[in-house]
């Protein structure tokens, strides 16, 4: 906590960025949590690096890279209440519909038979993808999910006052999958 | 044997009609249990277990929807062990295939998400299995995708009992059991379906869809092969 302020980050894995669109869908609600909290890092703030000692972390998207593995390692360690937001983070939803296929098929698929130039897959600046991508459940201890695709604004709300106010979020009648 | 008798449910006394099921009379007397293979007009198969339920006296749980009632019986339906049970079977169902609800035809339309929803299923605690299912388009009219199907065996019953054509069949065992067209052909070459849509129109999920349907469109009417369900049944 920094001036009674709970720390949030909101971190954007192997998704589509729809879940933070929800999250800035509060419109007005966001006034009453911006006295509550403060966002320490995420696409929405230019910090570098993950910080220490975080209160609450929104993870969405599914971990589908290295890149993706070790920030949400570091995160679970950095983290108290980290939250699954949005179903790519609690189910793995469409990135996985590629998780039968062997990656090197998969890549060749995109990159070398659907194009018609450059047929190279990339390997410079882009980190390996997994075998397969799984929920943020699957290679750490989750704390909360919040199911949907998106998620609405006011269940995102909810949770993170939920949070603040040191209670583990109430989100029955607000979510579905999907 | 008196044809009326009366039952408890949740310890409310209720009367109740010889060679009604438990799961008929609860909805009768506005207690609904969540069931996903239940329709109304088929014959109750027990397939899904979602509407277990505890009867006083008995050791072990029983489907509401195969249990005739029977006089002085008294039923929990709803308890934090039954509720446990449901969640658990939901989380089975959604991690068993690849029910990407996002980009489903029948997504806000799905009795599986509806049933997760309300029963407070907010992830799932085991692996996703990911499974390699296809979906088969052969068909002119309806699309099979096995990727969403619970074997529920809708399908496989409106088509046997109401439509008379016997078009669909739960083939292979436990894990890989899979719903087969007749002798395993592709839908489009089926020798009996007489594309009558009931099986579309009876299947809870996004498993059986009409073509020309996109994300979230497909919505189902099970109602009317309830009817036709029914009408049968009064005809000597």
């Amino acid at each position: 906590m920094t001036n009674g302020k709970v720390k949030v980050a909101t971190v954007w894995l192997d998704g589509c960025s729809g879940c933070h669109m929800s999250f800035l869908d509060l419109d007005e609600m966001l006034l009453t949590i911006v006295e509550k909290a403060t966002i320490v890092y995420g696409p929405l703030v230019d910090t570098q690096e993950f910080p220490e000692g975080v209160d609450v972390t929104l993870v969405e998207g599914a971990v589908a890279n290295q890149d993706d593995l070790k920030l949400v390692q570091k995160i679970r360690q950095n983290t108290r209440v980290l939250v699954a937001l949005g179903d790519c983070a609690v189910t793995s939803n469409v990135p996985s519909m590629r998780n039968w296929v062997p990656v090197k098929k998969l890549l060749e698929r995109g990159y070398i038979e659907n194009a018609t130039e450059t047929l190279q897959i990339p390997k410079d600046g882009v980190p390996a993808l997994l075998r397969q991508a799984v929920p943020v459940g699957a290679v750490v201890q989750v704390d909360a999910h919040i199911p949907g695709c998106p998620p609405s604004a006011a269940a995102i709300g909810k949770a993170l006052l939920d949070i603040a106010a040191g209670q583990p979020p109430k989100l029955a009648g607000m979510v579905k999958f999907g | 044997m008196p044809s009326k008798i009366s039952i408890r449910i949740d310890g409310e006394l209720v009367h109740a009609r010889l060679g009604q099921t438990i799961l008929e009379v609860a909805a009768e007397n506005n207690k609904p249990i969540p069931s996903l293979c239940s329709m109304k007009g088929l014959r109750p198969v027990g397939a899904c277990r979602l509407c277990l339920v505890q009867v006083e006296g008995l050791g072990r749980m029983l489907p509401a929807c195969t249990t005739p009632v029977q006089d002085g019986m008294s039923v929990t339906t709803d308890n934090a062990k039954l509720r446990g049970y449901r969640q658990m079977i939901i989380e089975l169902l959604l991690a068993e295939r690849n029910h990407v609800c996002a980009v489903c035809v029948a997504n806000g339309h799905c009795e599986l998400q509806t049933a997760a929803a309300k029963l407070g299923v907010m992830n799932t605690r085991y692996a996703y299995r990911y499974p390699n299912h296809k979906v088969d388009l052969s068909h002119s009219r309806f699309t099979l995708d096995h990727n969403r199907c619970i074997l529920c065996s809708r399908c496989v019953r409106a088509c046997a009992e109401v439509e008379g054509a016997h078009v669909w069949e739960i083939g292979g065992r436990g894990i890989g059991s899979l719903l087969v067209c007749e002798l395993n052909r592709t839908w489009g070459e089926s020798k009996h379906c007489t594309a009558c849509g009931k099986c579309v129109q009876s299947c809870p999920t996004g498993a059986l869809a009409e073509k020309g349907f996109a994300v979230e469109e497909m919505t189902k009417k099970p109602e009317p092969v309830s009817r036709i369900a029914a009408f049968r049944e009064v005809r000597p």
